[in-house]
């Protein structure tokens, strides 16, 4: 039982576990890729690629290889021969050509995550502006002048490509030094890799959407509580999930069951390996390539601080660990004092394996590899309620800042004794959609009236602003409240496209949660990086007062498994048009109950974390389950633009096209 | 039973087809539920309990099927064709045609239904019949599903079949005619394979009873079983 309910890693650390990748030179247990000057000891070893390629012209070739990363020979998607992709380090302030040759089957394509360009360098087939991808046997140029640096990656915007290995790390050497010192560099690219065929993945997510899940709760838990906690409390903590019909262990939809999770392209067992000497200082420069993984990342034994977020320098931030949503970079600088190694240990959100690296002085030398963390339960805010009604986590820690009140502001679940609830107490609120069946009546007392906006002093915070309802659901807030930032949520408006058979869930009380570093990470004794530690380290570049408000809900179907955004897919949506020049904030409520990777091209997202002076530049942005978070973008390139979930399996419906005019 | 086999066998031909990343492509599942062999008094009987479906994540064409060969005689044969539309994020509203084709004379009804998951997660298909003579037939099918591990599945059911109408040919009396409560214990081996083992209570009651001891059957029946559980 113990085994079902934490199933080990496939295959983990077998260190004996012989594996290769066949015609593939992906790090290497050898390879220290020093990519820094100085670093003397990579220098001396046999440099087993992935091919660092510098300069300002490029010729990549699409194409596919054998790999085997589970013993078992598969044909993955290489650029050069090379899963990942070879790094491509190129400098601030050159212009960049890349010849991409596509030689697969079917129509490919490369976006340049995070960069900014312009929209027909974007590389989103039928979106950016005059490309529809590369088809077969054909060359596509890409030119841009290089305008910014830092850590980011390249990946397909075609198909499952990316699933099947099209991802590779992009590294642009500043043109003024960085303001912090290092003596050796090392990408960590972490990603996922599945024996099967992403069209069949999906199939099965389609069909079973718990597939993969293999750490739900069972008898033996049951059990526990019941023993610790009696049967009334047992009952309550469970009574609501198990009414709407939601699994607290929903955390990845794709989990370790099927994936084997790479570092640099290597396995667990086999482990990439950098090198330093004692009291060097290593920047590491994780890049999350994963097509649907969350990752955990710790070094124990070692502080991280954490010097860049999404390549764009913030004021440095020392921790023990950070999550990392799809896309997401982190640069992180350590200072290793001891002549030993250190395991770079990255679990997926979902407790069900991990990638590993090894930091260490001599290649001979290993470290132990922790336990993975125990299976963590959602908690009532990942559902959207209110957690200031005692859910566990601690909303004392917030920065005092981020609860001013402007004047006549009602905070929500302040003014409803509904919302303070008891442990595991269904919430009144939560909307369900037993209301709009005819049957009815299975959850009593359910009255929605005291939400509706047209009544009540729960409007005061929003004064004057107006809501339109657009008509594929889209909500505008013309005006905007005397400060855009303040982060008490006020109530929330669902729009009538969220109700239907493809929403199964509404958050009713969304709260802002960037001091949460989210579920599994809450109280776990380590310093856990989270949104409210980051702060650019310039000032926001524009410092306009938005213009207008764009919310946008995050929507979904488990079960169906069908993903979107205000209750629309994307093929049944239209675009959102923004005036070029224009500054926006967009607020994002997850009505669901899975973190989503929110990634906007073409354009950066200045983050609220809660010094509007000090706004990090973000491309991609966590939206926690049942929370919502605000951003605002200076909206200054023309085009079309992809905004989407960053999650491979939710993109195709949880997606919105952008045109700027 | 081959008949059925082979129209499920037709609709699963489509296969997956994945039109270059649109997020709601052609599927089909085929879902055998309960393939049994049952150990009842004196005899053995071979169940089969099946349906499949194609289509998209909202509208599917659904097949649903139901057999007992006792003694190497087909006693019992239903099949069901219906279009499936969800109405609610856990609810589907089913409409076709049902038929009968075991026991003799055969039967064909309208078949309306709602098949979903309920609060608190009972799998629950609830089906209203109505007959050419008038007969309507309500039936209600609800299974839960309890994870002693993450493979070990203990799953119970309860089926009750109620009729408007007395249909003597078939020995159907009208009000509440019967129930069965199952409890299947599963292993999957993977998602798609589990080989089960159970057990089965039937009761028949009213005038379904008695036109059972008439026929000197058992009213009641407990009986054991193992099976497979299969789906792709």
């Amino acid at each position: 039982m113990n085994d079902n309910n934490r199933p080990k890693y496939k295959g983990s650390v077998m260190l004996t576990r012989r594996r290769f990748v066949q015609g593939l030179a992906m790090g290497g247990a050898f390879a220290g890729m020093g990519l820094g000057s100085g670093s003397v000891l990579a220098a001396a070893l046999k440099q087993q690629g992935p091919q660092t390629l510098r300069g300002t012209d490029f010729n990549l070739t699409i194409g596919q290889q054998a790999v085997n990363f589970t013993g078992t020979p598969r044909i993955g998607t290489t650029v050069n021969g090379s899963l990942p992709a070879p790094t491509l380090r190129w400098r601030e302030g050159d212009i960049v050509t890349l010849r991409v040759t596509n030689l697969l089957p079917e129509t490919s394509s490369i976006h340049w995550h995070g960069i900014i360009l312009p929209s027909a360098m974007d590389g989103v087939p039928g979106i950016a502006n005059g490309f529809t991808g590369i088809k077969p046997g054909e060359t596509f140029t890409y030119q841009f002048p290089v305008t910014q640096s830092g850590t980011y990656w390249y990946h397909s915007h075609s198909g499952f490509q990316e699933q099947t290995g099209l991802y590779g790390p992009i590294i642009i050497d500043p043109r003024d030094p960085d303001p912090f010192t290092y003596d050796r560099d090392y990408v960590v690219m972490l990603s996922d890799w599945t024996d099967e065929d992403p069209t069949d993945v999906y199939a099965k997510l389609k069909k079973l959407s718990h597939y993969y899940n293999f750490n739900e709760r069972t008898h033996q838990e049951l059990m526990e509580d019941l023993k610790e906690k009696g049967l009334t409390a047992t009952w309550n903590d469970r009574k609501m999930w198990s009414q709407m019909r939601m699994s607290q262990r929903d955390f990845s939809d794709v989990t370790g069951q099927t994936y084997t999770f790479l570092t640099n392209g290597q396995t667990p067992a086999d482990g990439w390996t950098g090198l330093f000497r004692k009291g060097e200082k290593v920047r590491l420069r994780f890049i999350n390539g994963s097509a649907m993984t969350f990752f955990d990342v710790r070094i124990p034994g070692l502080k991280m601080t954490v010097v860049a977020a999404d390549g764009q320098n913030i004021e440095p931030v020392t921790v023990d660990e950070f999550r990392m949503g799809v896309a997401e970079t982190y640069d992180v600088i350590v200072e290793p004092k001891d002549d030993q190694a250190y395991t770079i240990f990255a679990q997926d959100i979902a407790r069900s394996g991990f990638a590993r690296g090894t930091l260490t002085p001599d290649i001979a030398l290993t470290a132990a590899v922790p336990e993975i963390d125990p299976v963590p339960n959602l908690e009532h805010g990942d559902m959207g309620m209110n957690m200031m009604g005692g859910s566990g986590h601690d909303m004392g820690s917030m920065n005092g800042g981020q609860h001013q009140m402007p004047s006549g502001t009602v905070m929500p679940g302040m003014d409803h004794s509904q919302h303070q609830m008891g442990s595991g107490q269904m919430m009144p609120g939560m909307k369900n959609e037993e209301q709009q069946m005819p049957a009815g009546g299975m959850m009593p007392g359910m009255d929605h009236s005291q939400h509706d906006m047209s009544g009540g002093n729960m409007m005061s915070g929003m004064g004057q602003d107006q809501h339109q309802m657009m008509a594929d659901g889209r909500m505008e807030i013309k005006t905007l409240k005397s400060n855009p930032s303040d982060f008490t949520a006020g109530p929330v408006n669902h729009a009538p496209t969220e109700y239907g058979p493809q929403v199964d869930m509404r958050s009713e009380d969304p709260q802002y949660r960037l001091d949460d570093p989210g579920v599994g990470l809450r109280n776990n004794g380590r310093r856990v990086l989270t949104y409210s530690d980051l702060r650019n380290l310039r000032t926001t570049y524009d410092h306009r007062d938005p213009d207008r408000e764009l919310e946008l809900h995050l929507t979904g179907n488990m079960g169906r498994y069908m993903w979107s955004i205000n209750g629309v897919k994307h093929s049944d949506a239209e675009p959102l048009r923004w005036r070029l020049g224009e500054r926006i904030r967009i607020t994002f409520v997850n009505d669901t109950m899975m973190n989503h990777p929110m990634h906007l091209h073409g354009m950066w997202s200045d983050l609220e974390t809660g010094d509007n002076n000090y706004l990090p530049r973000k491309h991609t942005v966590i939206v926690q389950p049942g929370a919502r978070i605000s951003y605002r973008v200076t909206v200054d390139a023309e085009g079309g633009w992809a905004y989407h979930c960053h999650l491979l399996y939710h993109m195709l419906g949880m997606f919105r096209t952008v045109i700027v005019s | 039973m081959k008949n059925i086999i082979a129209v499920m066998m037709f609709v699963g031909l489509p296969s997956t087809a994945m039109a270059g990343g649109a997020d709601d492509p052609l599927l089909y599942k085929v879902m055998i539920d309960k393939l049994e062999l049952r150990n009842t008094s004196g005899s053995n009987a071979l169940v089969l309990d099946a349906d499949a479906w194609i289509g998209y994540d909202l509208d599917k064409f659904w097949i649903k099927t139901d057999v007992e060969r006792v003694n190497g005689n087909t006693e019992e044969a239903e099949v069901q064709f219906l279009y499936s539309r969800a109405i609610a994020p856990f609810w589907d509203f089913q409409a076709g045609w049902r038929h009968d084709i075991k026991p003799k004379p055969t039967r064909d009804y309208l078949a309306l239904g709602f098949k979903g998951l309920s609060p608190y997660q009972f799998e629950v298909d609830a089906g209203l019949f109505i007959g050419e003579s008038g007969q309507v037939n309500v039936r209600l099918n609800a299974e839960y599903e309890y994870l002693l591990t993450q493979k070990w599945i203990l799953s119970p059911e309860i089926e009750v079949n109620a009729f408007s109408e007395d249909d003597a040919q078939l020995g159907i009396g009208s009000g509440l005619s019967d129930m069965e409560l199952g409890l299947r214990l599963r292993y999957e081996v993977r998602r798609e394979f589990a080989p089960y083992i159970g057990v089965n209570w039937a009761r028949k009651f009213g005038q379904t009873a008695d036109f059972a001891k008439a026929g000197g059957e058992d009213s009641s029946d407990v009986q054991i079983m193992a099976g497979l559980r299969i789906w792709f």
